[in-house]
């Protein structure tokens, strides 16, 4: 199979209720991701968002299921599974090169100093942060510091990138830039990146597709909403585009209330054949579902 | 006038530390009241009956004792009367051999303690118990046992200095921040190289903090131990010269342990900065 480059085949995360038995955050999780895609993942807090991140980067194991990565099941971490996390986890005693480095000689032990160093400086140069590389976390700035993170991850070319609301504790200027950084090496890249979010439109601007997950627990993925923003979109402009207002509300109206009542709802259900949902000038329309959907039926998404 | 706060407060202390040996001064000075006696009788009384002299030496006795000492720290005229150089030295040695050894015992021991949950909670009644025993207690049953008391007193040393050692590496080790750990899981970081690029820079400020502790409290014990064993050591001259019923060269003593102490935390002080790490 070349067209799923990630396959989360069946994964369940269960953990012991305080009165015996199990609480499942989520059940039966299926999803698939393409070479090169940028996926976002939009859920509240507690649905397992960070959960199926951990278990993707091999840090937590699922109950039941499996993932697998470029045709192969994973076990435990990997190189090629770079993770920026929210707290940008940078060891405070090294230096951002000292940082960079780590990660450099962690992937390629037989490198030498030399040779690790100048692959670490050319990704401090890539998100910008020249001149900085001698400086402590300490002496950094909430966005330098992520910067590094992301340059951590970068630095050892992976084949996914990872990333746990890399943003979240940004302040909105800077959060702009970084999106802006990110989205620019990922398309030069070709990365394949899984991010988590909580903003609706860093996810529209950052996307190629949005998976909206219902509250945990026992959570769903719900549907995939197909990004209808143009490939060469920018910054500046997009919030002009005709459909980014029925994406944005389609998105936010499921966070509202959709999110919430999905599960009692949606009885038919599919976990293997998540609707994925085109954003129509008007409404959104269902052009995969689990049962043949009559193409007029608008509501059965939208209710 | 603003000098700043650090000679300001150099100036209170040297203000304070004049007042103390003033102070010590005019209540040791010579009394005067001098009993009649006959010259016979004089010369086997002390200078307090003859001449009215304060039992207690003033600072200018102890100063010119003192300096005696500074000239010649490290005579040696047989058993009972060798320079105090020598016995720093040999308590010097004996808290820096027992406490290397504890720091080779604790450190890697604590490391297992704080990242084994199992090996934690199966110690820790030993610890629990051991823990609070005074150091001294050992000295018979290590007497008895080494038969030799300048290693029983080694020996009392590694066992007071090990505790808070074991026990603030096992907290650091533990309490390393899980993110940290997880970068270096995706970094697929060997246990061996975790060990030493993450938790052991993690936790060393915490490690050395226990060490400071541990250095303080060998200090404190060696006096005491020495006293016991006898032979060579500070402790042992306190007591010698309390025995000589020498008051000015116990103070002398007592002078030099409080500055070897604090030269002694000053030392492990540095250390400690140099791996502290902002955050």
């Amino acid at each position: 199979m070349t067209d799923k480059f990630i396959s989360i085949e069946g994964i369940a995360k269960r953990y012991p209720a305080p009165g015996g038995g199990t609480t499942a955050v989520f059940e039966n999780l299926w999803l698939s991701i393409m070479r090169g895609e940028f996926v976002c993942v939009i859920g509240h807090s507690g649905c397992g968002k960070t959960t199926v991140l951990n278990i993707l980067a091999g840090l937590d194991e699922p109950s039941e299921g499996t993932v697998i990565v470029d045709g192969q099941a994973i076990e435990g971490t990997s190189l090629d599974r770079a993770v920026i996390f929210q707290s940008h986890a940078l060891l405070p005693w090294r230096t951002v090169l000292g940082n960079v480095a780590y990660a450099v000689s962690s992937k390629w032990r037989a490198w030498d100093r030399a040779k690790v160093k100048a692959h670490a400086q050319s990704f401090i140069d890539l998100v910008g942060l020249s001149g900085a590389e001698h400086k402590r976390p300490s002496e950094l700035s909430g966005g330098m510091k992520q910067r590094v993170g992301i340059a951590r991850a970068l630095s050892i070319t992976p084949k996914i990138m990872l990333m746990d609301e890399p943003f979240s504790a940004l302040d909105a200027l800077t959060r702009g830039t970084l999106q802006d950084e990110v989205r620019r090496i990922c398309l030069t890249t070709g990365q394949t990146v899984f991010m988590i979010t909580h903003d609706v439109d860093e996810a529209i601007y950052l996307a190629d597709k949005i998976f909206l997950m219902t509250n945990g627990p026992g959570a769903l993925l719900a549907e995939i909403v197909e990004n209808p923003m143009p490939k060469d979109r920018g910054r500046i402009d997009l919030h002009r585009h005709p459909l980014y207002y029925s994406a944005r509300n389609h998105i936010v109206d499921f966070l509202v209330s959709r999110s919430k009542t999905f599960a009692a709802e949606a009885v038919d259900h599919d976990p293997r054949r998540v609707p994925l949902v085109r954003i129509g000038r008007t409404e959104p329309t269902v052009i995969s579902a689990p049962r043949v959907v009559d193409a007029a039926s608008t509501q059965a998404v939208a209710r | 006038m603003s000098f700043s706060l650090r000679f300001r407060a150099a100036i209170v202390s040297v203000v304070l530390s004049l007042a103390f040996i003033g102070v010590w001064h005019i209540a040791t000075r010579s009394t005067g009241s001098v009993a009649n006696m006959s010259p016979e009788y004089a010369k086997l009384m002390g200078l307090t009956a003859t001449q009215g002299k304060s039992a207690m030496p003033g600072p200018m006795d102890v100063g010119a004792q003192l300096w005696e000492h500074v000239k010649r720290p490290f005579y040696d005229n047989g058993p009972n009367d060798k320079g105090l150089g020598i016995q720093l030295a040999y308590s010097i040695a004996r808290v820096a051999t027992g406490y290397f050894i504890a720091v080779l015992v604790a450190i890697p021991l604590g490391f297992l303690i704080g990242m084994s949950p199992l090996i934690s909670r199966a110690l820790d009644p030993f610890i629990q118990i051991l823990k609070p025993i005074s150091p001294l207690a050992w000295m018979p049953l290590a007497l008895y046992t080494i038969k030799d008391s300048g290693l029983s007193a080694i020996f009392v040393i590694f066992i007071c200095s090990v505790w808070p050692m074991l026990i603030n590496t096992a907290f650091g080790v533990a309490s390393v921040r899980k993110e940290w750990i997880n970068v270096a899981r995706t970094l697929e970081v060997g246990t061996v190289r975790r060990a030493f690029t993450v938790i052991l820079p993690a936790a060393a400020p915490t490690i050395l903090t226990g060490m400071r502790i541990s250095i303080g409290i060998a200090w404190l014990v060696i006096v005491a131990a020495e006293m016991l064993v006898g032979g060579t050591g500070i402790g042992y001259f306190v007591w010698n010269e309390w025995n000589n019923l020498s008051i000015t060269n116990v103070i002398i003593a007592i002078f030099l342990i409080g500055l070897v102490g604090m030269l002694l935390d000053q030392i492990l002080a540095r250390f400690t900065r140099m791996v502290t790490f902002p955050e």
